[in-house]
Protein backbone atom coordinates (compact mmCIF):
# COMPACT_ATOMS: atom_id res chain seq x y z
CA UNK A 1 0.00 0.00 0.00
CA UNK A 2 3.03 2.52 0.70
CA UNK A 3 4.36 1.78 -2.98
CA UNK A 4 3.27 5.20 -4.73
CA UNK A 5 1.48 5.00 -8.16
CA UNK A 6 3.88 6.62 -9.44
CA UNK A 7 7.12 7.70 -8.95
CA UNK A 8 9.81 9.55 -11.76
CA UNK A 9 13.78 9.54 -10.34
CA UNK A 10 16.23 11.92 -11.96
CA UNK A 11 14.34 12.01 -14.70
CA UNK A 12 16.42 14.08 -17.55
CA UNK A 13 14.71 15.12 -21.08
CA UNK A 14 16.96 16.27 -24.14
CA UNK A 15 15.95 17.89 -27.12
CA UNK A 16 17.94 17.85 -30.25
CA UNK A 17 20.85 15.78 -30.74
CA UNK A 18 24.79 16.16 -31.60
CA UNK A 19 26.25 19.60 -30.61
CA UNK A 20 22.90 21.05 -30.34
CA UNK A 21 21.43 19.34 -27.62
CA UNK A 22 19.03 21.30 -25.02
CA UNK A 23 18.17 19.70 -21.63
CA UNK A 24 14.79 20.65 -21.20
CA UNK A 25 14.26 18.47 -17.40
CA UNK A 26 17.13 18.31 -15.32
CA UNK A 27 17.08 15.56 -12.55
CA UNK A 28 13.38 15.75 -11.62
CA UNK A 29 12.24 13.69 -8.88
CA UNK A 30 8.66 12.83 -7.27
CA UNK A 31 5.94 10.46 -6.20
CA UNK A 32 2.75 10.30 -6.14
CA UNK A 33 0.91 8.04 -3.76
CA UNK A 34 -2.22 6.08 -5.21
CA UNK A 35 -5.28 8.00 -5.57
CA UNK A 36 -2.87 11.04 -4.66
CA UNK A 37 -3.37 14.60 -6.38
CA UNK A 38 0.28 15.92 -7.85
CA UNK A 39 0.89 19.62 -8.88
CA UNK A 40 3.50 20.38 -11.00
CA UNK A 41 3.70 24.28 -11.25
CA UNK A 42 6.08 26.66 -13.35
CA UNK A 43 6.18 29.31 -15.25
CA UNK A 44 6.45 28.77 -18.74
CA UNK A 45 8.94 27.09 -20.61
CA UNK A 46 10.05 25.21 -17.00
CA UNK A 47 9.96 21.97 -18.54
CA UNK A 48 6.60 20.74 -16.69
CA UNK A 49 4.40 19.87 -20.09
CA UNK A 50 8.13 17.87 -21.27
CA UNK A 51 7.62 16.15 -17.54
CA UNK A 52 4.34 14.75 -18.74
CA UNK A 53 5.03 13.85 -22.18
CA UNK A 54 8.40 11.97 -21.01
CA UNK A 55 5.70 10.08 -18.72
CA UNK A 56 3.08 9.61 -20.63
CA UNK A 57 5.84 8.05 -23.76
CA UNK A 58 5.46 10.49 -26.35
CA UNK A 59 8.86 11.81 -26.05
CA UNK A 60 11.37 9.08 -26.18
CA UNK A 61 14.40 10.83 -25.87
CA UNK A 62 14.98 10.64 -21.97
CA UNK A 63 16.93 9.04 -18.98
CA UNK A 64 16.04 8.13 -15.28
CA UNK A 65 13.34 6.21 -14.27
CA UNK A 66 10.01 6.20 -14.35
CA UNK A 67 7.99 3.33 -12.50
CA UNK A 68 4.36 2.61 -12.49
CA UNK A 69 2.89 0.71 -9.55
CA UNK A 70 6.46 -0.40 -8.69
CA UNK A 71 6.76 -1.24 -12.94
CA UNK A 72 9.99 0.70 -13.93
CA UNK A 73 8.94 2.02 -17.77
CA UNK A 74 10.95 2.17 -20.78
CA UNK A 75 10.67 4.54 -23.54
CA UNK A 76 9.05 2.38 -25.79
CA UNK A 77 5.34 1.03 -24.31
CA UNK A 78 3.20 -1.76 -24.59
CA UNK A 79 -0.49 -1.22 -25.61
CA UNK A 80 -1.81 -2.40 -22.53
CA UNK A 81 -0.05 0.35 -20.75
CA UNK A 82 -2.14 2.75 -22.28
CA UNK A 83 -5.04 1.30 -19.97
CA UNK A 84 -3.28 2.22 -17.19
CA UNK A 85 -2.36 5.93 -17.87
CA UNK A 86 -4.22 8.73 -19.94
CA UNK A 87 -3.49 11.96 -20.39
CA UNK A 88 -5.83 15.44 -21.29
CA UNK A 89 -4.33 17.83 -23.30
CA UNK A 90 -4.33 21.49 -23.15
CA UNK A 91 -5.68 22.65 -26.01
CA UNK A 92 -9.18 21.22 -26.32
CA UNK A 93 -9.68 22.95 -29.84
CA UNK A 94 -6.64 21.02 -30.96
CA UNK A 95 -6.63 17.87 -29.04
CA UNK A 96 -10.36 16.47 -30.74
CA UNK A 97 -9.55 15.36 -34.50
CA UNK A 98 -11.71 17.61 -36.58
CA UNK A 99 -13.52 15.44 -39.05
CA UNK A 100 -14.44 12.88 -36.23
CA UNK A 101 -17.86 12.64 -34.54
CA UNK A 102 -17.28 12.48 -30.69
CA UNK A 103 -19.02 9.49 -31.07
CA UNK A 104 -15.82 7.96 -33.13
CA UNK A 105 -13.33 9.91 -30.94
CA UNK A 106 -14.96 7.68 -27.77
CA UNK A 107 -15.29 4.39 -29.36
CA UNK A 108 -11.90 5.05 -30.96
CA UNK A 109 -9.79 3.14 -27.74
CA UNK A 110 -12.19 0.70 -27.33
CA UNK A 111 -11.86 -0.49 -30.58
CA UNK A 112 -7.73 -0.43 -29.97
CA UNK A 113 -7.88 -2.45 -27.57
CA UNK A 114 -10.52 -5.01 -28.24
CA UNK A 115 -13.09 -3.71 -25.51
CA UNK A 116 -16.84 -4.62 -26.93
CA UNK A 117 -19.98 -2.96 -25.71
CA UNK A 118 -19.12 0.20 -27.47
CA UNK A 119 -22.33 1.68 -27.30
CA UNK A 120 -23.22 1.23 -23.68
CA UNK A 121 -19.68 2.58 -23.03
CA UNK A 122 -19.74 5.71 -25.13
CA UNK A 123 -23.61 6.89 -23.50
CA UNK A 124 -22.10 6.45 -19.92
CA UNK A 125 -18.66 8.55 -20.73
CA UNK A 126 -21.11 10.88 -22.07
CA UNK A 127 -23.29 10.97 -19.19
CA UNK A 128 -20.42 10.91 -17.04
CA UNK A 129 -18.64 13.88 -17.87
CA UNK A 130 -21.83 15.66 -18.25
CA UNK A 131 -22.89 15.96 -21.86
CA UNK A 132 -26.00 14.02 -22.68
CA UNK A 133 -26.39 11.48 -25.86
CA UNK A 134 -27.33 14.56 -27.81
CA UNK A 135 -23.83 15.56 -28.50
CA UNK A 136 -22.53 11.98 -29.53
CA UNK A 137 -22.69 12.56 -33.00
CA UNK A 138 -21.78 16.05 -32.72
CA UNK A 139 -18.25 17.20 -34.34
CA UNK A 140 -15.88 19.23 -32.00
CA UNK A 141 -16.45 22.03 -34.31
CA UNK A 142 -19.79 22.33 -33.04
CA UNK A 143 -19.10 22.27 -29.62
CA UNK A 144 -17.89 24.67 -26.86
CA UNK A 145 -14.49 24.83 -25.49
CA UNK A 146 -15.90 23.61 -22.14
CA UNK A 147 -17.93 20.71 -24.06
CA UNK A 148 -14.83 19.86 -26.31
CA UNK A 149 -12.57 19.60 -22.86
CA UNK A 150 -15.39 16.75 -21.50
CA UNK A 151 -15.16 15.44 -24.42
CA UNK A 152 -11.23 14.82 -24.61
CA UNK A 153 -11.57 13.98 -21.11
CA UNK A 154 -14.38 11.23 -21.41
CA UNK A 155 -11.64 9.65 -23.76
CA UNK A 156 -9.12 9.79 -21.49
CA UNK A 157 -11.65 7.89 -19.61
CA UNK A 158 -12.84 5.12 -21.54
CA UNK A 159 -9.80 3.15 -21.34
CA UNK A 160 -10.35 3.07 -17.45
CA UNK A 161 -7.14 3.96 -16.63
CA UNK A 162 -5.49 4.40 -13.22
CA UNK A 163 -3.28 7.68 -13.81
CA UNK A 164 -4.71 10.99 -15.43
CA UNK A 165 -2.47 13.16 -16.59
CA UNK A 166 -3.32 16.47 -17.05
CA UNK A 167 -1.39 18.91 -18.74
CA UNK A 168 -3.12 22.70 -17.85
CA UNK A 169 -6.45 21.16 -18.53
CA UNK A 170 -8.58 24.74 -17.78
CA UNK A 171 -5.60 27.15 -18.98
CA UNK A 172 -7.25 27.45 -22.75
CA UNK A 173 -10.95 27.93 -21.22
CA UNK A 174 -12.98 31.15 -20.16
CA UNK A 175 -12.90 31.33 -16.26
CA UNK A 176 -16.90 30.53 -15.99
CA UNK A 177 -16.15 27.35 -17.29
CA UNK A 178 -12.74 26.31 -15.77
CA UNK A 179 -14.55 25.79 -12.40
CA UNK A 180 -16.72 23.58 -14.28
CA UNK A 181 -14.25 21.63 -15.69
CA UNK A 182 -12.14 20.88 -12.46
CA UNK A 183 -15.09 20.21 -10.17
CA UNK A 184 -15.54 17.36 -13.05
CA UNK A 185 -12.13 16.06 -12.86
CA UNK A 186 -11.87 16.31 -8.46
CA UNK A 187 -15.61 14.57 -8.69
CA UNK A 188 -14.17 12.24 -10.65
CA UNK A 189 -11.36 11.28 -8.82
CA UNK A 190 -13.29 10.66 -5.95
CA UNK A 191 -15.47 8.36 -7.69
CA UNK A 192 -12.95 6.53 -9.33
CA UNK A 193 -10.04 6.75 -7.09
CA UNK A 194 -7.92 8.04 -9.88
CA UNK A 195 -4.26 9.44 -9.44
CA UNK A 196 -3.51 12.79 -11.31
CA UNK A 197 -0.60 14.55 -12.41
CA UNK A 198 -1.57 17.81 -13.21
CA UNK A 199 0.90 20.55 -14.51
CA UNK A 200 -0.28 24.01 -14.65
CA UNK A 201 1.03 27.60 -14.27
CA UNK A 202 -1.97 28.59 -12.58
CA UNK A 203 -2.19 28.16 -8.68
CA UNK A 204 -5.10 28.78 -8.07
CA UNK A 205 -6.32 25.81 -9.81
CA UNK A 206 -3.06 23.74 -7.92
CA UNK A 207 -5.01 24.67 -4.81
CA UNK A 208 -7.74 23.45 -5.75
CA UNK A 209 -7.05 20.49 -6.82
CA UNK A 210 -3.79 19.21 -5.71
CA UNK A 211 -2.41 17.86 -2.42
CA UNK A 212 1.50 18.27 -2.83
CA UNK A 213 3.56 21.19 -5.35
CA UNK A 214 6.30 20.62 -7.03
CA UNK A 215 7.33 24.06 -8.19
CA UNK A 216 9.86 23.85 -11.20
CA UNK A 217 12.06 26.32 -12.66
CA UNK A 218 14.99 25.99 -16.00
CA UNK A 219 13.85 22.17 -15.97
CA UNK A 220 14.80 21.43 -11.87
CA UNK A 221 12.10 20.74 -9.19
CA UNK A 222 13.11 24.21 -6.85
CA UNK A 223 10.61 23.11 -3.80
CA UNK A 224 8.32 20.59 -3.55
CA UNK A 225 5.57 22.10 -0.48
CA UNK A 226 1.84 20.59 0.59
CA UNK A 227 -1.20 22.64 -0.72
CA UNK A 228 -1.53 23.94 2.75
CA UNK A 229 2.04 25.12 3.20
CA UNK A 230 1.72 27.14 -0.28
CA UNK A 231 -1.72 28.61 1.00
CA UNK A 232 -0.47 29.82 3.95
CA UNK A 233 2.52 31.40 1.48
CA UNK A 234 5.19 30.04 3.68
CA UNK A 235 7.34 28.81 0.78
CA UNK A 236 11.36 28.52 1.20
CA UNK A 237 12.80 29.40 -1.98
CA UNK A 238 13.05 32.81 -3.56
CA UNK A 239 11.58 31.34 -6.95
CA UNK A 240 8.53 30.28 -5.13
CA UNK A 241 8.36 33.20 -3.27
CA UNK A 242 7.94 35.46 -6.92
CA UNK A 243 5.47 32.75 -8.70
CA UNK A 244 3.11 33.02 -5.76
CA UNK A 245 3.56 36.85 -5.79
CA UNK A 246 2.84 36.89 -9.56
CA UNK A 247 -0.30 35.05 -8.91
CA UNK A 248 -1.56 37.55 -6.68
CA UNK A 249 -1.85 39.92 -9.81
CA UNK A 250 0.04 43.49 -10.47
CA UNK A 251 0.93 44.56 -6.62
CA UNK A 252 2.42 48.26 -7.41
CA UNK A 253 3.82 48.00 -3.60
CA UNK A 254 5.94 45.24 -4.67
CA UNK A 255 7.21 46.93 -7.30
CA UNK A 256 7.40 50.41 -6.17
CA UNK A 257 9.82 48.63 -3.99
CA UNK A 258 11.38 47.10 -6.75
CA UNK A 259 12.18 50.06 -8.05
CA UNK A 260 14.23 52.11 -4.80
CA UNK B 1 -39.52 10.05 -31.70
CA UNK B 2 -40.41 8.58 -35.20
CA UNK B 3 -41.93 6.31 -33.78
CA UNK B 4 -44.60 8.43 -32.15
CA UNK B 5 -45.28 10.40 -35.04
CA UNK B 6 -45.69 6.98 -37.31
CA UNK B 7 -48.25 5.80 -34.67
CA UNK B 8 -50.63 8.17 -33.99
CA UNK B 9 -52.79 7.99 -37.58
CA UNK B 10 -53.48 11.76 -38.66
CA UNK B 11 -49.56 12.36 -38.75
CA UNK B 12 -48.49 13.19 -42.25
CA UNK B 13 -46.93 11.00 -45.01
CA UNK B 14 -43.76 8.73 -44.76
CA UNK B 15 -41.91 11.13 -46.42
CA UNK B 16 -42.18 13.98 -43.76
CA UNK B 17 -41.21 11.52 -41.16
CA UNK B 18 -38.21 10.96 -43.09
CA UNK B 19 -37.24 13.96 -43.20
CA UNK B 20 -37.12 14.79 -40.22
CA UNK B 21 -35.30 11.63 -39.62
CA UNK B 22 -32.96 12.86 -41.99
CA UNK B 23 -32.53 16.26 -40.21
CA UNK B 24 -32.84 15.23 -36.33
CA UNK B 25 -30.33 16.66 -34.10
CA UNK B 26 -30.13 13.84 -32.34
CA UNK B 27 -29.39 10.83 -34.31
CA UNK B 28 -30.25 7.95 -32.56
CA UNK B 29 -27.64 5.60 -34.50
CA UNK B 30 -24.64 6.01 -36.32
CA UNK B 31 -26.54 4.84 -39.53
CA UNK B 32 -29.02 7.76 -38.73
CA UNK B 33 -26.00 9.73 -37.97
CA UNK B 34 -24.17 9.11 -41.20
CA UNK B 35 -27.20 9.44 -43.34
CA UNK B 36 -27.86 12.87 -41.83
CA UNK B 37 -24.28 13.93 -42.81
CA UNK B 38 -24.96 12.56 -46.10
CA UNK B 39 -27.94 14.37 -46.23
CA UNK B 40 -26.60 17.91 -45.20
CA UNK B 41 -24.04 17.63 -47.87
CA UNK B 42 -26.65 17.08 -50.42
CA UNK B 43 -28.40 19.89 -49.38
CA UNK B 44 -25.29 21.86 -49.68
CA UNK B 45 -24.65 20.85 -52.92
CA UNK B 46 -28.11 21.94 -53.93
CA UNK B 47 -27.84 25.08 -52.39
CA UNK B 48 -24.52 25.96 -54.33
CA UNK B 49 -26.25 26.16 -57.88
CA UNK B 50 -22.62 26.04 -59.92
CA UNK B 51 -21.19 22.87 -58.23
CA UNK B 52 -24.51 21.45 -58.73
CA UNK B 53 -24.56 22.10 -61.96
CA UNK B 54 -21.63 20.33 -62.31
CA UNK B 55 -22.75 17.55 -60.44
CA UNK B 56 -25.30 16.97 -63.35
CA UNK B 57 -23.01 17.41 -66.13
CA UNK B 58 -21.07 14.25 -64.84
CA UNK B 59 -23.80 12.35 -64.00
CA UNK B 60 -25.05 13.10 -67.68
CA UNK B 61 -21.77 11.72 -68.80
CA UNK B 62 -21.97 9.11 -66.88
CA UNK B 63 -25.78 8.62 -68.62
CA UNK B 64 -24.27 8.38 -71.68
CA UNK B 65 -21.91 5.81 -71.30
CA UNK B 66 -24.69 3.73 -69.72
CA UNK B 67 -27.02 4.35 -72.01
CA UNK B 68 -25.10 4.78 -75.40
CA UNK B 69 -26.73 2.06 -77.18
CA UNK B 70 -30.42 4.15 -76.76
CA UNK B 71 -29.09 7.51 -77.43
CA UNK B 72 -27.11 7.13 -80.09
CA UNK B 73 -28.79 7.70 -83.38
CA UNK B 74 -26.11 5.53 -85.67
CA UNK B 75 -23.16 2.81 -85.41
CA UNK B 76 -20.20 5.12 -84.16
CA UNK B 77 -17.82 3.48 -86.34
CA UNK B 78 -19.89 2.99 -89.58
CA UNK B 79 -18.73 4.82 -92.22
CA UNK B 80 -21.08 6.46 -95.24
CA UNK B 81 -18.23 7.92 -97.85
CA UNK B 82 -21.25 9.68 -99.26
CA UNK B 83 -22.18 11.47 -96.48
CA UNK B 84 -18.73 12.64 -95.64
CA UNK B 85 -18.37 16.19 -93.21
CA UNK B 86 -21.84 16.98 -93.61
CA UNK B 87 -22.93 19.79 -91.91
CA UNK B 88 -24.57 20.06 -88.24
CA UNK B 89 -28.42 19.56 -88.80
CA UNK B 90 -28.32 18.22 -92.26
CA UNK B 91 -30.76 15.01 -91.70
CA UNK B 92 -29.05 11.70 -90.05
CA UNK B 93 -26.45 13.82 -88.43
CA UNK B 94 -27.28 16.33 -85.69
CA UNK B 95 -23.28 17.80 -84.60
CA UNK B 96 -22.44 16.12 -88.84
CA UNK B 97 -20.42 14.00 -90.00
CA UNK B 98 -16.73 13.49 -90.07
CA UNK B 99 -13.71 12.80 -93.22
CA UNK B 100 -15.51 9.18 -93.35
CA UNK B 101 -19.18 10.23 -92.91
CA UNK B 102 -19.56 8.82 -89.23
CA UNK B 103 -22.51 10.64 -87.07
CA UNK B 104 -20.24 12.96 -84.25
CA UNK B 105 -22.81 12.65 -82.27
CA UNK B 106 -23.09 8.65 -82.06
CA UNK B 107 -18.93 8.83 -82.04
CA UNK B 108 -19.28 10.96 -79.02
CA UNK B 109 -21.97 9.65 -76.91
CA UNK B 110 -19.84 6.19 -77.10
CA UNK B 111 -16.74 8.23 -76.86
CA UNK B 112 -17.94 9.11 -73.35
CA UNK B 113 -17.65 5.60 -72.45
CA UNK B 114 -14.16 6.21 -73.10
CA UNK B 115 -13.60 9.23 -71.06
CA UNK B 116 -15.49 7.51 -67.94
CA UNK B 117 -12.65 4.96 -68.19
CA UNK B 118 -10.10 6.75 -68.26
CA UNK B 119 -11.08 9.06 -65.75
CA UNK B 120 -12.08 6.26 -63.54
CA UNK B 121 -8.87 4.33 -63.82
CA UNK B 122 -6.85 7.37 -63.47
CA UNK B 123 -8.77 8.26 -60.16
CA UNK B 124 -8.53 5.28 -58.57
CA UNK B 125 -5.01 4.71 -58.56
CA UNK B 126 -2.93 7.92 -59.01
CA UNK B 127 -4.17 10.03 -55.91
CA UNK B 128 -4.77 6.77 -54.27
CA UNK B 129 -0.64 5.76 -55.00
CA UNK B 130 0.03 9.65 -54.39
CA UNK B 131 -1.73 10.03 -50.70
CA UNK B 132 -0.19 6.69 -49.54
CA UNK B 133 3.31 8.16 -50.34
CA UNK B 134 2.72 11.68 -48.86
CA UNK B 135 1.43 10.73 -45.69
CA UNK B 136 4.06 7.87 -45.49
CA UNK B 137 6.60 10.06 -46.00
CA UNK B 138 5.58 12.60 -44.12
CA UNK B 139 4.62 10.84 -40.80
CA UNK B 140 7.63 8.97 -40.92
CA UNK B 141 9.52 11.32 -41.71
CA UNK B 142 13.87 10.77 -41.48
CA UNK B 143 14.87 7.82 -43.98
CA UNK B 144 11.53 7.20 -45.42
CA UNK B 145 10.69 10.34 -46.31
CA UNK B 146 14.30 11.34 -47.90
CA UNK B 147 13.94 7.87 -49.87
CA UNK B 148 10.20 8.37 -51.30
CA UNK B 149 10.10 12.51 -51.97
CA UNK B 150 13.74 11.74 -54.17
CA UNK B 151 11.50 9.38 -56.17
CA UNK B 152 9.02 11.92 -56.46
CA UNK B 153 11.28 14.60 -57.41
CA UNK B 154 12.45 12.35 -59.97
CA UNK B 155 8.95 11.69 -61.08
CA UNK B 156 8.43 15.30 -60.88
CA UNK B 157 11.34 16.26 -63.06
CA UNK B 158 10.51 15.09 -66.17
CA UNK B 159 7.14 16.43 -68.91
CA UNK B 160 4.48 14.81 -68.10
CA UNK B 161 3.57 14.03 -71.65
CA UNK B 162 7.11 13.03 -72.50
CA UNK B 163 7.55 10.20 -69.52
CA UNK B 164 3.83 9.07 -70.31
CA UNK B 165 5.19 8.73 -74.27
CA UNK B 166 7.98 7.05 -72.67
CA UNK B 167 5.90 4.34 -70.72
CA UNK B 168 3.82 3.62 -73.70
CA UNK B 169 6.33 3.23 -76.36
CA UNK B 170 7.71 0.33 -73.43
CA UNK B 171 4.65 -1.34 -72.68
CA UNK B 172 2.80 -0.83 -75.86
CA UNK B 173 0.20 1.22 -77.62
CA UNK B 174 -3.63 0.90 -76.49
CA UNK B 175 -5.90 3.02 -74.54
CA UNK B 176 -5.18 0.62 -71.39
CA UNK B 177 -1.25 1.55 -71.68
CA UNK B 178 -1.96 4.89 -71.77
CA UNK B 179 -4.69 5.17 -68.73
CA UNK B 180 -2.06 3.38 -67.11
CA UNK B 181 1.05 5.95 -68.17
CA UNK B 182 -1.35 8.56 -67.43
CA UNK B 183 -1.24 7.76 -64.02
CA UNK B 184 2.37 7.01 -63.31
CA UNK B 185 3.06 10.35 -64.67
CA UNK B 186 -0.03 11.78 -62.42
CA UNK B 187 0.65 10.87 -58.92
CA UNK B 188 3.54 13.11 -57.87
CA UNK B 189 1.74 16.18 -57.11
CA UNK B 190 -1.04 14.33 -54.85
CA UNK B 191 2.38 12.67 -52.83
CA UNK B 192 3.60 16.61 -52.70
CA UNK B 193 0.14 17.77 -50.88
CA UNK B 194 -0.60 14.80 -49.02
CA UNK B 195 3.21 15.05 -47.43
CA UNK B 196 2.83 18.60 -46.53
CA UNK B 197 -0.88 18.20 -45.17
CA UNK B 198 0.81 15.25 -42.96
CA UNK B 199 3.25 17.73 -41.71
CA UNK B 200 1.47 20.46 -40.57
CA UNK B 201 -0.90 17.57 -38.73
CA UNK B 202 1.84 14.80 -37.52
CA UNK B 203 2.77 16.70 -34.03
CA UNK B 204 -0.83 18.11 -33.59
CA UNK B 205 -2.41 16.67 -30.35
CA UNK B 206 -5.35 15.33 -31.81
CA UNK B 207 -2.14 12.55 -32.96
CA UNK B 208 -0.67 12.11 -29.88
CA UNK B 209 -3.81 11.43 -28.17
CA UNK B 210 -5.02 8.77 -30.43
CA UNK B 211 -0.82 7.87 -29.67
CA UNK B 212 -1.63 7.26 -26.39
CA UNK B 213 -4.42 5.44 -26.59
CA UNK B 214 -2.12 2.26 -28.00
CA UNK B 215 -3.17 2.88 -32.17
CA UNK B 216 -0.07 2.13 -34.44
CA UNK B 217 1.65 4.01 -37.42
CA UNK B 218 -0.70 2.47 -39.83
CA UNK B 219 -3.82 3.19 -37.88
CA UNK B 220 -2.94 6.62 -37.48
CA UNK B 221 -2.01 7.17 -41.37
CA UNK B 222 -5.04 5.64 -41.74
CA UNK B 223 -8.17 6.64 -39.88
CA UNK B 224 -6.56 9.81 -38.87
CA UNK B 225 -4.50 11.34 -41.55
CA UNK B 226 -6.23 10.35 -44.75
CA UNK B 227 -8.86 11.83 -43.65
CA UNK B 228 -7.78 15.35 -43.23
CA UNK B 229 -5.61 14.78 -46.89
CA UNK B 230 -8.48 13.79 -48.58
CA UNK B 231 -10.36 17.09 -49.31
CA UNK B 232 -7.41 18.70 -51.11
CA UNK B 233 -6.46 15.46 -52.88
CA UNK B 234 -10.16 15.59 -54.24
CA UNK B 235 -10.27 18.92 -54.98
CA UNK B 236 -7.19 18.56 -56.80
CA UNK B 237 -8.14 15.12 -58.71
CA UNK B 238 -11.30 17.14 -60.16
CA UNK B 239 -9.00 20.02 -61.29
CA UNK B 240 -6.54 17.56 -62.88
CA UNK B 241 -9.19 15.57 -64.55
CA UNK B 242 -9.60 18.44 -67.39
CA UNK B 243 -5.47 17.83 -67.81
CA UNK B 244 -6.01 14.48 -68.21
CA UNK B 245 -8.25 13.74 -70.90
CA UNK B 246 -6.27 16.12 -72.72
CA UNK B 247 -3.28 14.52 -71.60
CA UNK B 248 -5.36 10.71 -73.35
CA UNK B 249 -6.11 12.80 -76.23
CA UNK B 250 -2.56 14.19 -76.68
CA UNK B 251 -1.46 10.20 -76.19
CA UNK B 252 -4.22 9.48 -79.07
CA UNK B 253 -3.40 12.17 -81.59
CA UNK B 254 0.58 10.61 -81.39
CA UNK B 255 -0.91 7.05 -81.77
CA UNK B 256 -0.05 6.30 -78.97
CA UNK B 257 -3.47 6.20 -77.24
CA UNK B 258 -7.41 5.21 -78.69
CA UNK B 259 -6.08 3.42 -81.55
CA UNK B 260 -9.02 4.04 -84.80
CA UNK B 261 -11.71 3.70 -84.87
CA UNK B 262 -12.24 4.17 -81.73
CA UNK B 263 -14.48 7.41 -80.74
CA UNK B 264 -12.06 8.90 -78.66
CA UNK B 265 -12.66 12.32 -78.24
CA UNK B 266 -9.09 13.62 -77.99
CA UNK B 267 -8.52 11.35 -81.02
CA UNK B 268 -11.36 12.71 -83.32
CA UNK B 269 -10.66 16.33 -82.57
CA UNK B 270 -7.03 15.34 -84.02
CA UNK B 271 -8.38 13.90 -87.12
CA UNK B 272 -10.68 17.11 -87.28
CA UNK B 273 -7.69 19.24 -87.19
CA UNK B 274 -7.12 18.97 -90.76
CA UNK B 275 -10.62 20.45 -91.54
CA UNK B 276 -10.72 23.26 -88.95
CA UNK B 277 -11.09 25.90 -91.41
CA UNK B 278 -13.75 24.75 -93.80
CA UNK B 279 -15.31 22.44 -91.26
CA UNK B 280 -15.39 23.33 -88.09
CA UNK B 281 -17.11 20.91 -86.87
CA UNK B 282 -15.24 17.78 -86.58
CA UNK B 283 -12.85 19.62 -84.07
CA UNK B 284 -14.92 21.67 -82.43
CA UNK B 285 -17.83 19.29 -81.31
CA UNK B 286 -15.39 16.64 -79.42
CA UNK B 287 -13.35 19.46 -78.78
CA UNK B 288 -17.01 20.89 -76.84
CA UNK B 289 -17.50 17.59 -74.89
CA UNK B 290 -14.23 17.32 -73.37
CA UNK B 291 -14.55 21.30 -72.45
CA UNK B 292 -18.13 20.81 -71.10
CA UNK B 293 -16.60 17.68 -68.44
CA UNK B 294 -13.81 19.17 -67.62
CA UNK B 295 -16.08 21.98 -66.72
CA UNK B 296 -18.24 19.71 -64.88
CA UNK B 297 -15.29 18.63 -62.83
CA UNK B 298 -14.04 22.06 -61.74
CA UNK B 299 -16.98 23.21 -60.91
CA UNK B 300 -17.82 20.26 -58.77
CA UNK B 301 -14.75 19.98 -57.36
CA UNK B 302 -14.80 23.74 -55.94
CA UNK B 303 -18.23 22.99 -54.41
CA UNK B 304 -17.17 19.83 -52.88
CA UNK B 305 -14.00 21.68 -51.04
CA UNK B 306 -17.19 23.56 -49.17
CA UNK B 307 -19.05 20.00 -48.81
CA UNK B 308 -15.88 17.73 -47.55
CA UNK B 309 -15.04 20.11 -44.77
CA UNK B 310 -17.83 19.55 -41.93
CA UNK B 311 -16.81 22.75 -40.37
CA UNK B 312 -18.51 24.74 -42.77
CA UNK B 313 -21.80 23.22 -42.19
CA UNK B 314 -25.06 24.86 -41.23
CA UNK B 315 -24.88 24.26 -37.31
Amino acid sequence: MNQPMLEVANLNVYFGEGGDIFQAVDSVSFKVKKGGSYGLVGESGSGKSTVLRAISGLIADWDGRICVEGEVLEPKREKAFYRKMQMVFQDPYASLHPRHTVDRILSEPLGLHGIGDVETRVLKALDDVGLGKAFRFRYPHQLSGGQRQRVAVARALMLEPQILLLDEPTSALDVSVQAEVLNLLSDLRTERNLTYLMVTHDLAVVAHMCEEIAVMSHGKVVEVMSVEQMRRSEPKEAYTRELLMASKGYDPEFFAGEAV
Amino acid sequence: MNLDTQQSPETAAPKQSLKAWLNSDVPASRFQANMVQLYSGWLKLVANPLAFLGFLILVGLLASAVFAPWLATADPVAQDLAARLTPPGTDGFILGSDELGRDIYSRIIYGSRITLLIVTLVAVTAPVFGLLVGTFAGYLGGWADEVLMRVTDVFLAFPKLVLALAFVAALGAGIENAILAISITAWPPYARIARAETLTIRNSDFISAVRLQGAGTLHIIVRHIWPLCLSSIIVRMTLDMAGIILTAAGLGFLGLGAQPPMPEWGAMISAGRKFILDQWWVATMPGLAIFIVSLGFNLLGDGLRDILDPKKSKS
